[in-house]
């Protein structure tokens, strides 16, 4: 009988995907027990909220989810909008849609070179993350920042988008488009890589739906649960995609999804351009008054968007004040992350720990918030 | 199907990347090789310190407090702080929330966004318009409309329109809504700067914060801590606080007058008083006797009566509230106003002796027997002529005396001797004075069935007038007329009867050190029809009530009483303030009463020792 042995994954190790740590008991090289230690990262984002004012929340709420901050502007933004009545503009429910989906394809480029390095196929991490400097360069164009855009706002975006952003767009799209079939061959057809991912880390759509698993975890179990189109947000009831799912349930189709997603939101892009109206204002003030005394009626809601990971919620209450009384943040990672490493990582071999936690959509800063 | 079938398994898969195998790869070198910003970047800040105020706006909206207020060596002006922000990129998160909440304008990011250096102080720095590396670097993010996080416009007051208003005396200006005032003062920014040039030093933020938490209690506690005479300030006071109100660089400033006197008009007259007694801070012993129930006098009075001083008030006239009962007009002030707050003075023992005048009744020298200290507040009551020919005529008047006979007429048409209301009338001046004639004259025209005919003529231009912007905006609503630029040359006078003014272009009012020096163009002549001449081009200090050995021991320059900062004359027991030191200015004669109040506390206090 082989001896129990504790290792420890982090908090700084190139296969873990955040700033935690997970402590590993292993028997062999099979994982027999796990237990996921938060802290590391630890920045109370939920407590400082309520210690700022509504307008000062917006440069902390992108740190929340650092490949993909817009969608915490989001669901801040939204829910705000909810308590406030405000009708958002046109003209921005379009832009936040392009920005949405732009931070989706960054993210999820991310997450295909995340699953290339675990299993040591660097040219996938070399090659992703120049593709997706290219986004950022759109970003920084159009916000004025590359990762922390401070972008969308409560009433609409902060400012119009720049003049031909449109074409640099299309270019980025078309750019990544050309670079598919290196993708597929590299990643998605690659046959070291199928025969690691596949049957690893299989969830079945009874525990994913008892752990509260949502995103590419859920639909690689065949139920296409998508945000996007079960609750609609900005115009999203008005573009035409598809929610692409699997039965399979594993990290092979877990990371499938995710690169057929990403040619979704290309489409959604595109079609976001197209239909966006020319003129028209981009934001309304939801209070009078100075950013310092600006005030959201008292109420609670829960807005939630489809984040690369899966439901992203924020559950908002205000008593009135300027500042929040109390915002809970659903995490889309939280489910796999906290459960799932304690229940579902034991009986996988070593080797295979970062690639189940790529292909789970382990996000430490949605954890550890 | 399967997603398994989606992508096949390819044999060439693991060496699809061995194609690029020589392909150059994309490196920058930083700092070797330099990448330019986007346009919008949020690089490192610039800022224009002539246009920065020091506000501190920047600092409080900053969400990780990266901004510090640094003092620095520069001259100040009023609306200014010695102060400038530093950024501690250390914790800047590059929001650029400072950007778009600067008041002035002047705060903003550049393209710069690279900064290499083995001393840490150097990311802690004070932004000129140099840049964090003097290279004058290019802008980055700008603020604009959508970004902007100041509210710029103010909420707008009711008021009721000129062709309305013009026909009665009632109070035109209707005050702020319960939600109207929370708006108006959610717009403040808490810079302090109306502090430092308000010369009651009123802490304006914090009952404009007051306001905004829906607390008009707290509000009047505040307010009673330098002015006891909110309720007329806050309908007449010449709120210089407006004038260097940051959000006022960039749009209209906060309406710190009409919120001041919202606050008072929520609260009773009850609720005050029970305010002002929560706040007498000691018993003292003493007698005061204050000369004039103007401003100054009624202020000194209220804060020598919280410190426990038995306080008499003289006042010439009938009712208490000098310049504010009778030369304000009604329209602007009314009587309810000035009572409430005379009555919360009555109210911590203070006895106004009316009908009482210093000089005839009593003299200065029983007084002195009488009191511990005399305050004299008598303000300014005599009018200035221009002398020019044919003022002699009794159909040419004093601003101040003939306002006060419309004031009386309005309180009592029945016992009241009537004003003259004249056809058509000339107003020489223009300040306020001038146009509280000319409005109220018209208000008489109006309501006596003529026409309205006033006309106005100053020496200085419609730019120069010093009278209030909004004075002479209401006054052009209401039907007067102005004729700027025009100095007066003589009365016409025809068959006894004025016919007229004959004025010449006036060419320059100020020389160029600032002083005033008209100089006039002969050739240029015009007369201004009218039957009655109003003369309000200043008014005059009366001190035949100072015996002639005191007068010789007290100091005066150009008229006024020089007194030292506590409002003590060169005679220990006798302070002054209001008109007769500071000139005409109802907050100057608050601050001033205020002042001479502690003064004569500490005088008292010495001699009792």
């Amino acid at each position: 009988m082989s001896k129990e042995v504790k290792l420890f994954l982090g908090p700084n190790h190139p296969g873990m995907h955040g700033n935690s740590s997970v402590h590993l008991y292993v028997e062999g090289d099979t994982v027999v027990k796990s237990r996921l230690v938060p802290g590391f990262l630890h920045r109370g984002f939920e407590k400082l909220m309520e210690r700022r004012t509504w307008m000062q929340n917006l440069a902390l709420i992108p740190r929340i989810c650092v490949p993909e901050p817009d969608i915490n502007e989001m669901v801040y933004a939204m829910a705000i909008e909810t308590l406030t009545g405000i009708e958002v503009p046109e003209k921005a429910h379009w832009i936040r849609m392009i920005i949405l989906e732009l931070a989706r394809i960054a993210a999820h480029l991310m997450a295909m070179g995340g699953i290339g390095g675990a299993t040591g196929l660097y040219t996938m991490p070399y090659w992703v993350m120049p593709d997706r400097d290219r986004i950022l360069d759109i970003f920084e164009k159009i916000t004025g920042a590359r990762i922390y855009h401070m972008y969308i706002i409560p009433g609409g975006v902060r400012k119009d988008l720049p003049q031909g952003i449109e074409k640099d767009i299309l270019e980025v799209l078309d750019y990544i488009e050309s670079r598919s079939d290196e993708y597929e061959n590299l990643l998605l057809k690659h046959r070291v890589i199928r025969t690691r991912t596949k049957g690893l880390g299989v969830l079945t759509r009874e525990e994913a739906l008892e752990m509260g698993v949502t995103g590419v975890g859920l639909r690689a179990t065949g139920l296409p649960y998508d945000i996007r189109k079960v609750d609609p947000y900005a115009r999203y009831d008005k573009v035409e995609f598809e929610v692409p799912t699997a039965t399979e349930g594993d990290g092979y189709a877990r990371f499938t999804l995710k690169y057929l997603e990403l040619q979704q939101s290309i489409r959604i892009i595109r079609q976001c351009i197209d239909m966006m109206p020319k003129e028209g204002p981009v934001n309304v003030r939801f209070s009078r008054g100075s950013a310092l005394r600006f005030r959201v009626p008292a109420g609670s809601v829960y807005a939630h968007v489809e984040s690369s990971r899966g439901e992203y919620g924020y559950f908002v209450v205000s008593d009135g004040g300027e500042k929040p009384y109390r915002i809970h943040v659903r995490g889309a990672s939280y489910p796999q992350g906290l459960y799932g490493v304690e229940n579902k990582l034991p009986g996988t071999r070593i080797e295979d720990v970062a690639l189940w936690l790529g292909t789970m959509d382990f996000c430490s800063p949605e954890i550890d918030r | 199907m399967s997603v398994y079938e989606t992508f096949k398994k390819s044999f060439w898969g693991p060496t699809i990347a061995w194609k690029r195998l020589f392909t150059k790869p994309v490196t920058i070198r930083v700092p070797k090789v330099y990448r330019e910003a986007a346009p919008r970047y949020r690089g490192f800040h610039v800022n224009d310190w002539e246009l920065c105020s020091g506000c501190s706006t920047c600092s409080k909206v900053c969400p990780t407090d990266a901004i510090k207020m640094v003092p620095v060596d520069i001259t100040v002006e009023p609306g200014k702080k010695a102060q400038r922000p530093a950024i501690d990129y250390g914790r800047c998160t590059f929001c650029a929330m400072c950007v778009d909440i600067c008041t002035t304008g002047s705060l903003n990011m550049t393209r710069e966004y690279i900064h290499i250096s083995d001393d840490p102080n150097t990311f802690f720095f004070l932004p000129d318009e140099t840049g964090i590396h003097h290279n004058n670097p290019p802008l980055g993010y700008q603020r604009d409309e959508n970004s902007d996080l100041l509210d710029l416009e103010r909420v707008e007051m009711e008021e009721l329109p000129g062709e309305d208003r013009v026909d009665s005396f009632i109070e035109f200006v209707k005050g702020y809504s319960r939600e109207q005032a929370i708006v108006e003062a959610s717009r403040c920014v808490d810079c302090e700067l109306c502090i430092d040039v308000c010369p009651a030093n009123m802490d304006i933020p914090r009952y404009i914060e007051s306001v905004y938490r829906d607390n008009t209690t707290e509000g009047v506690d505040w307010i009673y801590k330098t002015n006891p005479l909110p309720g007329v300030c806050g309908r007449v006071c010449t709120h210089k606080c407006e004038t260097v109100c940051s959000i006022g660089h960039r749009g209209e400033p906060v309406a710190i007058r009409w919120l001041k006197r919202y606050i008072i008009d929520q609260e009773s007259t009850e609720d005050i008083i029970r305010h002002a007694k929560e706040e007498i801070v000691k018993k003292s012993t003493g007698k005061v006797a204050i000369i004039g129930a103007g401003p100054s006098g009624l202020a000194a009075a209220y804060y020598l009566a919280l410190m426990g001083y038995s306080i008499t008030i003289f006042e010439s006239k009938a009712l208490p509230g000098g310049v504010m009962r009778y030369g304000i007009p009604r329209y602007r002030l009314p009587d309810e106003a000035l009572d409430k707050d005379i009555e919360v003075i009555k109210a911590l023992g203070v006895e106004i002796k009316c009908n009482t005048t210093v000089g005839k009744d009593i003299t200065l020298d029983e007084l002195k027997e009488k009191y511990d200290a005399v305050f004299l507040g008598t303000g300014f009551t005599t009018g200035r002529s221009t002398r020019v020919p044919g003022t002699d005529h009794k159909n040419v008047l004093m601003a101040l005396p003939l306002l006060e006979k419309i004031r009386d007429y309005l309180r009592d048409p029945e016992n009241a001797e009537k004003p003259p209301i004249p056809a058509s009338l000339i107003v020489i001046g223009g300040g306020n004075v001038a146009m509280d004639v000319a409005r109220s004259v018209a208000r008489l025209q109006k309501m006596e069935g003529k026409k309205i005919n006033v006309k106005v003529t100053s020496l200085e231009s419609m730019e120069e007038m010093p009278a209030d912007l909004e004075e002479i905006v209401e006054g052009k609503e209401e039907g007067i007329m102005f004729f700027p630029s025009r100095g007066p040359k003589e009365v016409v006078i025809k068959d006894g009867k004025i016919v007229g003014l004959k004025t010449v272009a006036c060419t320059r009012v100020f020389d160029e050190e600032g002083r005033f020096n008209p100089q006039f163009d002969e050739s240029d002549v015009t007369i201004i029809e009218g039957e009655m001449i109003v003369e309000a081009i200043g008014q005059a200090p009366d001190y035949s009530y100072l015996p002639e050995e005191l007068s010789e021991k007290l100091e005066f320059v150009r008229g006024r009483l020089l007194v030292n900062e506590k409002g003590q004359t060169s005679i220990p027991w006798l302070f002054a303030g209001g008109d007769i030191v500071h000139g005409p200015d109802i907050i100057h004669g608050v601050a001033d009463g205020h002042k001479a109040a502690i003064g004569i506390d500490e005088f008292l206090r010495n001699k009792e020792g």
